[in-house]
């Protein structure tokens, strides 16, 4: 049974993930910005099997609250050994390129406060030499395109972030996963017209599940985006420059 | 807002709808595009046009789906109104509870079994679904909320249940399970040669089995008009190496729709017969589990496109007292002479549980249910037939199966649809529901 830390414990991917370790009896501590919608999940996963569910309000944000969190969730489960961070905000591309603020805001959303918990718990998990760190980043991430390169390059300072951190925890035993999700048909992005590369965040929830039994390093969700972002990364940049991706 | 082809499980009408979407019961009403209707859709599984809002918008619900609170020692269950009785199934059956009634399919929501208060081959004993819902949370488009149950506003009570999404969106309810020994169903199945053995075999068997419901064969004429299966089962106890033997059934799929209906007059007739004599003796004692007992279609994903790219209607009526009989009688004959059969043909007796619902569709008497492959104005041309039967019988039809019926055939069926009329939340419609009030 593990004793399982979710970050944006709201986000649909988390839930559904959350769900599945539930009915396996898992132990949850959930983190998200809004208590209601926090206690209506935890009371679902208790209904579900799950050994027990402990909450906290957590905006990834306020980066000194976040060692608070971490003992709070270590308190109440009796110790922790995965962490599943997805929090996240899905930036407004046209909006971005208007405000330097707000480009900023979403950098911190989804690159800085991924890294800054990322860093606290990497150093817990380094000492107690044993752990699972599982992190939902994007294809967004591995390569800049001009509809959504804000989003895209805090997840390309997670990707990286996560790439550097597995090197160096792999000696203490430490699985650090870094999840490539496509596209995925949440309330995220509740605006899209969905066409046949959209999955539904249930069957990304058993790919990341499947991720951490195994583990695995680098996770693309559903497996065919490997091979799409493979040809996209492979595009000469004189080309990729003129495209509109 | 997005907008996206959307179809109910006939597949007779395809029509663009904006879509709007629910998070969970805490969420507000969505505000939508103003003077643009809102309907609530759950799972999609109605038949016919009572969950499509052509013009307007659908609101989905299936994101709330969560669990609230399951007591294990009572049997009472609280959840979000988007979650499939599937889901409840998988988590209660093995720590031997039950939903009391369900439809012949689990794929519907349980806001969805409460907005057409489904039925199920136990009503002669267990009513509608609403008969074993405590309570439920009535979300308004002004964004009051609204508790409803027997005891608090039971006026809203009663037309939320059956009201087909138009009173507002159930958010959630707490639902009362019952006990069963086990996943396994113990099923007699007796061969009867006509509508008169029917009942006497109904009556007799409503006495001492929980579920009863017969299969009649829709192309015999003359004294065989009416023969058919019935199956009377009882849930079960069992040894656990019994258990193991009767698992749940396989999962086939049909992948595409075929060019034209696999379902016609030769398929028809050589499956009616062929189903008729499917068992050697009178009768035949078996053990099955409950999935492949209460859901034999839903082990045959999407079967709804064996009806090719017309699609298909069902067609399904109660026909009160006495006089149903004769009525079904008749039915049955012109169906058979029309030539326009089906493979599923369900006759069912209903109890005398009534249910608190203004428009809820079940009501002491006979039912019968039937498939046709749309044929357009061959078809129409029969249902008009079947109408006019049905009418003079004091009887109606199943709105959650209609895509079709006479606006008065609607409003003479259901005597207190006009009550029910000031319960319409303002931002609420649907193509059924212009349909059917269309001129009155």
């Amino acid at each position: 049974m593990r004793k399982v830390l979710v970050v944006g414990a709201t986000s649909a991917i988390a839930e559904a993930t959350a769900r599945l370790l539930a009915q396996r009896g898992d132990t949850l501590f959930l983190t998200a910005r809004r208590a209601d919608a926090l206690a209506a999940i935890a009371a679902d996963l208790q209904v579900r099997g799950a050994a027990k569910v402990g909450t906290a309000m957590l905006d990834a944000n306020d980066l000194g609250s976040h060692e608070r969190v971490l003992d709070e969730a270590e308190g109440l489960m009796g110790g922790l050994d995965t962490v599943l961070v997805a929090h996240g905000t899905l930036s407004n591309q046209k909006e971005c390129e208007r405000s330097a603020v707000l480009t900023a805001r979403e950098i911190g959303n989804n690159g800085v406060s991924v890294v800054t918990l990322l860093t606290i718990i990497a150093n817990r998990f380094e000492q107690q030499r044993a752990g699972t760190i599982v992190v939902i980043s994007s294809v967004a991430g591995d390569r800049g395109r001009q509809s959504n390169y804000v989003y895209g390059s805090a997840k390309a300072l997670v990707t990286a972030f996560l790439s550097g951190l597995r090197q160096r925890l792999h000696k203490s035993g430490v699985a650090v996963i870094t999840i490539q999700p496509g596209f995925v048909d949440t309330p995220m992005t509740a605006g899209f017209r969905k066409g046949f590369l959209w999955a539904k965040p249930q069957q990304v929830a058993l790919g990341i599940v499947r991720a951490i039994d195994r583990p695995a390093s680098v996770v693309y969700l559903p497996g065919f985006w490997r091979l799409i972002m493979l040809i996209i990364r492979s595009i000469p940049e004189g080309i990729f420059r003129r495209l509109s991706l | 807002m997005p907008e996206q082809l959307v179809s109910s499980w006939g597949n007779v009408i395809h029509a663009q709808h904006a879509l709007l979407r629910l998070r969970s019961r805490l969420d507000r009403f969505p505000d939508g595009t103003p003077g643009q209707s809102i309907l609530p859709y759950g799972n999609g599984r109605s038949y016919g046009d009572s969950c499509l809002n052509l013009g307007g918008a659908l609101l989905e619900t299936r994101a709330l789906d969560r669990f609230i609170r399951f007591d294990p020692q009572t049997g009472v269950l609280a959840c979000e109104a988007g979650i499939l009785l599937a889901d409840i199934l998988q988590l209660v059956v093995p720590t031997g509870w039950f939903p009391p009634v369900t439809p012949g399919t689990r794929f519907v929501t349980v806001g969805g079994a409460i907005a057409n208060d489904v039925h199920g081959k136990n009503h002669h004993r267990a009513g509608t679904f609403i008969n074993w819902v405590r309570c439920l949370e009535l979300l308004r488009s002004d964004g009051q909320r609204l508790l409803c149950s027997p005891e608090t506003n039971p006026e809203w009570f009663a037309a939320t249940a059956g009201g087909l999404g138009l009173t507002g969106v159930i958010t959630w309810a707490e639902l009362q399970l019952q006990r069963i020994p086990g996943p396994l169903m113990e099923i007699e199945t007796i061969r009867f040669a006509n509508l008169e053995e029917f009942f006497a075999l109904c009556a007799e068997s409503d006495r001492d089995y929980e579920y009863t419901v017969a299969w009649i064969d829709c192309v015999s004429r003359g004294k065989q008009l009416g023969r058919g299966l019935l199956q009377r089962a009882n849930s079960m106890a069992a040894p656990p190496q019994l258990l193991r033997s009767a698992g749940a059934a396989r999962q086939l799929s049909v992948p595409l729709t075929p060019p034209f209906s696999l379902v016609n007059n030769l398929t028809l007739r050589l499956f009616n017969t062929l189903y008729y004599h499917r068992q050697p003796g009178k009768r035949r004692r078996s053990v099955q589990h409950y999935e492949s007992f209460f859901y034999p279609l839903d082990g045959i994903r999407s079967w709804n496109r064996l009806y090719g790219p017309q699609g298909l209607y069902q067609y399904q009526c109660v026909v009160p007292g006495q006089g149903g009989r004769d009525a079904i009688a008749e039915l049955l004959e012109t169906i058979a002479v029309s030539g326009q059969g089906s493979f599923l043909a369900v006759l069912k007796v209903f109890g005398d549980r009534r249910s608190p619902g203004m428009l809820s569709f079940p009501r002491e008497g006979i039912t019968l249910a039937l498939d046709f492959p749309n044929r357009g104005e061959q078809l129409e041309h029969l249902f008009r037939q079947l109408d006019s039967i049905i009418h003079a019988a004091g009887g109606r039809l199943y709105p959650a199966k209609d895509g079709r019926m006479p606006g008065t055939l609607f409003r003479d069926g259901y005597p207190r649809w006009a009550e029910f009329v000031p319960f319409i939340d303002p931002r609420c419609s649907s193509t059924f529901w212009r349909r059917v009030t269309e001129g009155a």
